[in-house]
């Protein structure tokens, strides 16, 4: 009968992008169980976006770098509906558009975290340079790379003329092949499958039980995507979410890519919906009550809620991340674990520890 | 340059180490290793054990969490060694300026060489600090090899 032995790693490890520290409980090489300690990223964002809300509307991309569009949207959608007011159709459609190209960045970024993880070096930097693509092409669109500060309450601030129409259609039709090359590498190297399937099984019960969303979710069998709510310009174009069942990480990796193609085929059929028309809409006054929305950021649903009290004040920020939600569920996943698949099971869920501490 | 300082120069290792940021700028350096940037062409390598960096690359407000922790990581680095702040946060704490869990920048915490502007730093930015960065620390490197003789 061996002892148990607890290994803490982090909160600088290689493995992990960010400061997230985790505390497993080894007998010999299996995990029998696993803490984690959060909160090295805790910056006090809901107290900063409640001190003035028109500021915030560029400090709320500053939550997460990798979703920042997404909560722009989700901001911006929340004071919307506290105004109730409607965005014109066509800011609807370039938030749309902004929201897919940051989703392929997003799961561009996690497929080659886990590809680097498995030790598969040469697929990390090809998952990168497909993803330069899409992130000049957002340069081109938003003048940013990283934080687009395109959202604003009542629509967006910069329009797509037709040359950068064009530009974005030559764009997906390059991308197309190489992602579905990624997709080959992805689904038929054997290095990959084997380090990966039937690794880290969240059955469809679990998933439930710890109401994990997104990617995640969807690996295991659980059909759940916000946009179906057809929030921005969603109800206008053909979703298929993509949904498997196998729960474990090549699962999780598979929905991420075919998500990337998905997201291409979204933009490309929202490009002919744009008609002409003004992109924003001005809004008078302080907002005053109370609101909520949601996205699908690429990580899964993100939840606002404000609280405006008619001053430049709010009353209340509170944001529900995905990751916060989808992080924990890892304590389900490790139990059973072989110590050297740790890292591949924690990348595969795509942890945001900046999104989860705020 | 004799021949014993150029066998005298290594490659410096670089440590990554968020503490705290949003995660734009870590996207930034990583796309720095990647082929369209590339940075390993100038002889920085990233590695993640702070007893063999040389550069301390920090993205980040340091958050109070992160404050011990990276005070200890700067005390692992040997000797010559040199602090990257890249992102305005680091740099002065910008976008968190004032929020109560967070320390306003590198520098209130462990003495900074380079800084980096820019909420995301973008990659060329960055590139350029690091050449910076790499010519100061060839030449602390050369100055720690002369005073040893
Ligand atoms: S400088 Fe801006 S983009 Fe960079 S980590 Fe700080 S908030 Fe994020």
């Amino acid at each position: 009968m061996s002892r148990t032995t607890i290994i803490p790693i982090g909160p600088q490890h290689p493995a992990f992008l960010e400061p997230l520290n985790v505390s497993l409980e080894l007998k010999e090489e299996r995990v029998v169980g696993a803490t984690l300690n959060l909160g090295y990223n805790h910056r006090g964002m809901e107290h900063a976006l409640s001190l003035d809300y028109k500021k915030s509307q560029y400090l709320v991309e500053r939550v997460c770098g990798i979703c920042s569009n997404h909560h722009s949207a989700a901001y911006c959608q929340t004071v919307e509906a506290i105004y109730g007011v409607e965005v014109p159709e066509r800011a609807r459609i370039i938030r749309t558009i902004t929201m897919e190209c940051q989703r392929i960045t997003s799961h561009l970024l996690a497929l080659g975290h886990i590809a680097e993880v498995v030790g598969y070096e040469n697929l990390f930097m090809q998952c990168f340079r497909e993803r330069e693509l899409v992130m000049r092409l957002v340069n081109e669109i938003t003048g940013n790379r990283v934080h687009y500060s395109t959202n604003v309450i009542g629509g967006v601030k910069r329009d797509i003329d037709a040359a950068m129409e064009r530009r974005i259609e030559d764009v997906m039709s390059d991308l197309r092949p190489r992602l579905e090359e990624l997709h080959a590498i992805f689904s038929r190297d054997s290095t990959f499958v084997k380090r990966t399937k039937g690794i880290g099984k969240l059955t469809r019960e679990q998933a439930i039980d710890w109401c994990v969303v997104g990617p995640v979710a969807r690996a295991s069998g659980v059909a759940q995507d916000v946009r179906e709510d057809g929030f921005a310009a969603y109800d206008r174009v053909r979703l298929r979410p993509v949904v498997r069942e196998e729960g474990d990480c090549y699962a999780r990796t598979m929905v991420r890519m075919d998500e990337c193609l998905r997201s291409v085929d979204l933009i490309e059929e929202c490009l002919p919906l744009l008609k002409e028309g003004s992109v924003v809409l001005s809004v008078k006054g302080h907002p005053s009550g109370e609101g909520i929305s949601r996205v699908e950021a690429p990580r899964g649903e993100l939840m606002y809620y404000v609280k405006a009290i008619g001053k430049l004040q709010l009353d209340r920020v509170k944001i529900r991340t995905p990751a916060f939600v989808n992080v924990p569920a890892v304590q389900a996943m490790l139990p059973g674990a072989r110590l050297a698949d740790v890292p591949v099971i924690t990348v595969s869920l795509d942890p945001c520890i900046c999104c989860t501490d705020r | 340059m004799g021949l014993l300082d150029r066998i005298g120069v290594r490659s410096p290792w670089i440590l990554h180490f968020d503490t705290g940021s949003c995660n734009g700028c870590d996207l930034e350096v990583w796309a720095l290793l990647t082929p369209r940037y590339d940075v390993e062409r100038f002889g920085g390598v990233n590695r993640a054990n702070p007893k063999q960096a040389d550069i301390l690359l920090i993205t980040g407000p340091v958050t109070k969490k992160c404050e011990d922790r990276l005070r200890n990581l700067y005390e692992q680095v040997p000797e010559p060694k040199l602090v990257m702040a890249c992102g305005n946060c680091a740099s002065t704490g910008a976008p968190f300026h004032n929020c109560y869990n967070v320390c306003q920048g590198v520098d209130k915490v462990i003495p900074v060489d380079v800084y980096v502007p820019g909420c995301a730093a973008r990659p060329e930015a960055l590139i350029d600090g690091l050449i910076k960065a790499l010519s100061m620390w060839e030449e602390k490197a050369r100055a720690a090899r002369e005073v040893k003789g």
